[in-house]
């Protein structure tokens, strides 16, 4: 455990990372409407994600891209009773701030928003709200958990529905840890060293095996079949963002993707929940998005 | 009885590893159940912390929810936290329209009654069945008990404006906790459950 550790009371660490726990296996989704937060919830989302556009219009429409209007993320903790989760840009903590106020229960400080610090993430240990960052690799995890994230994602490239990326992350991440479970003690020290990430946490992982915190995945996930593969991959549970509101028909799909994330390694299953979903997303490939584009590239 | 009883844990979504580890430390074998004929094979369950109406609508999806029924009806021993608490209630407030439970405890149980997350907490608990050592009780978004029958064991209570909510009560081979022992590293409660199992399955 951190050294920042509390251990009474409201805004524990224990309290933030068991949030997260909670969440396992289950699925989160991006909504823009207190509508389609209630047909995320009937469809069995673990979770909803307030946002005012989703990734695939930020990325359409451009411009910056900021914290939602309070009375939307209102509108939405009226009118479900599973967890709501919103947005805040890298590094504004006030947006951070704002969003606590409101009551939201976990504060994703997302690279999908325009960030609004370039050297900077937020102190998370200073709120009581816990927070999910996004992270392409180990290093950067391990520099969001000591900043006092309470859960990670992989980042993948949001808004494509394209799921390459997200497969890159998630195997990096773990080829990483698997690679620390296999060193000796004596070059933990440079393998921190060179993961830029504190000794204390990099010796936890490689002895846990895993992070010290919740990894989930997000960025591209589109289908039943790629939840279903990012959990084989190792991801404990999925964030899914423009991928069921800009399909042909979201209440199905989202269901859809909820069984396939339970029975991810169940092929059957995958199978018949993936009959007659209709349209999926239009895909984006990453590799055609020019460089500065790439929103997994914003946070360090 | 002989050898080590094997208790499931219900694996539809949910902190399944948690209770897992906690089930192996106090001398159970575990099995994850996701479909109906992997009930066949265990001596007790347990309902992990998650999302109760996720755990409701997958439970129906996959044909879990009458047999599950069943077996609590016919004494399979069953403990529950926070979500699990709710899905062993028979009755519950602040629900979704269609959320159902599988029922068993003469409870009713409120949502999210502490608040939201901002509001979750940790705290010690004197719990007597356990012995003199406070558990540390950690409330994730967790559920209480509203009303409970006669038949109702209250194990621990909370008392926010004077008004007593049990958050730890038994019935029967079913217990159940609005908190969650599992993620503490303390299994007394897992080893309770764990005798209980051990217990029934000898009778």
């Amino acid at each position: 455990m951190n050294e920042n550790t509390t251990t009474t009371g409201t805004g524990t660490t224990r309290v933030k990372r068991g949030m997260a726990e909670m969440l396992k296996g289950g699925v989160i989704m991006d909504v823009v409407t207190p509508e389609q937060a209630k047909i995320a919830e009937d469809a069995g989302a673990v979770a909803v994600m307030a946002l005012e556009r989703v990734p695939a219009d930020i990325r359409a429409q451009g411009g910056v891209s900021r914290m939602s209007d309070p009375d939307m993320i209102d509108g939405i903790i009226n009118t479900v009773s599973i967890p709501v989760m919103a947005k805040a840009r890298i590094g504004h903590f006030v947006e951070a701030q704002v969003l606590q106020s409101l009551g939201v229960d976990y504060i994703d400080e997302s690279e999908v928003l325009t960030p609004a610090d370039y050297a900077n993430h937020i102190d998370k240990w200073a709120f009581t709200v816990p927070f999910v960052c996004g992270a392409t690799n180990l290093g950067e995890a391990l520099r969001r958990i000591t900043e006092g994230a309470a859960m990670i994602r992989s980042k993948g490239e949001a808004g494509t529905g394209d799921v390459s990326n997200a497969t890159t992350h998630m195997r990096q991440i773990r080829q990483e840890i698997r690679r620390l479970q296999n060193l000796p003690e004596d070059e933990l020290y440079v393998a921190a060293k060179e993961l830029q990430a504190p000794y204390d946490l990099v010796k936890e992982v490689a002895e846990a095996g895993k992070l010290p915190v919740v990894l989930f995945t997000a960025g591209g996930i589109a289908t039943p079949a790629d939840a279903a593969m990012m959990m084989q991959l190792g991801a404990e549970g999925v964030f899914v963002g423009s991928g069921i509101f800009k399909s042909g028909n979201p209440a199905q799909r989202a269901e859809a993707i909820v069984k396939a994330t339970t029975f991810y390694d169940d092929p059957d299953v995958i199978a018949k929940v993936s009959r007659g979903l209709g349209e999926a997303m239009v895909g984006l490939n990453v590799d055609e998005i020019p460089q500065p584009h790439r929103l997994a590239e914003r946070g360090w | 009885m002989s050898g080590m009883p094997v208790i499931g844990v219900l694996a539809v979504q949910g902190d399944v590893r948690e209770h897992v580890r906690a089930l192996e430390s106090a001398g159970a074998a575990t099995r994850a159940i996701r479909r109906p004929r992997e009930l066949e094979e265990i001596d007790g369950l347990v309902i992990p912390g998650g999302e109760s109406t996720v755990m409701d609508k997958l439970v129906r999806a996959f044909e879990l929810r009458d047999p599950l029924v069943t077996a609590i009806r016919d004494g399979l021993p069953v403990y529950g936290s926070c979500a699990g608490m709710i899905m062993l209630a028979d009755r519950i407030t602040d629900g979704t329209s269609d959320q159902q439970t599988l029922g068993g405890l003469d409870i009713t149980v409120r949502r999210n009654a502490f608040g939201r997350q901002v509001d979750s907490y940790e705290e010690d608990l004197h719990i007597r069945q356990l012995g003199p050592q406070p558990v540390r009780a950690v409330f994730i978004r967790a559920p209480w008990v509203e009303q409970w029958g006669s038949e109702v064991e209250v194990l621990a209570s909370v008392r926010p404006l004077g008004r007593e909510h049990p958050v730890a009560v038994r019935q029967g081979n079913l217990l159940a906790t609005s908190f969650h022992p599992e993620v503490t590293g303390d299994h007394r409660f897992h080893s309770h459950f764990v005798a209980t199992v051990r217990g029934t399955v000898v009778a």
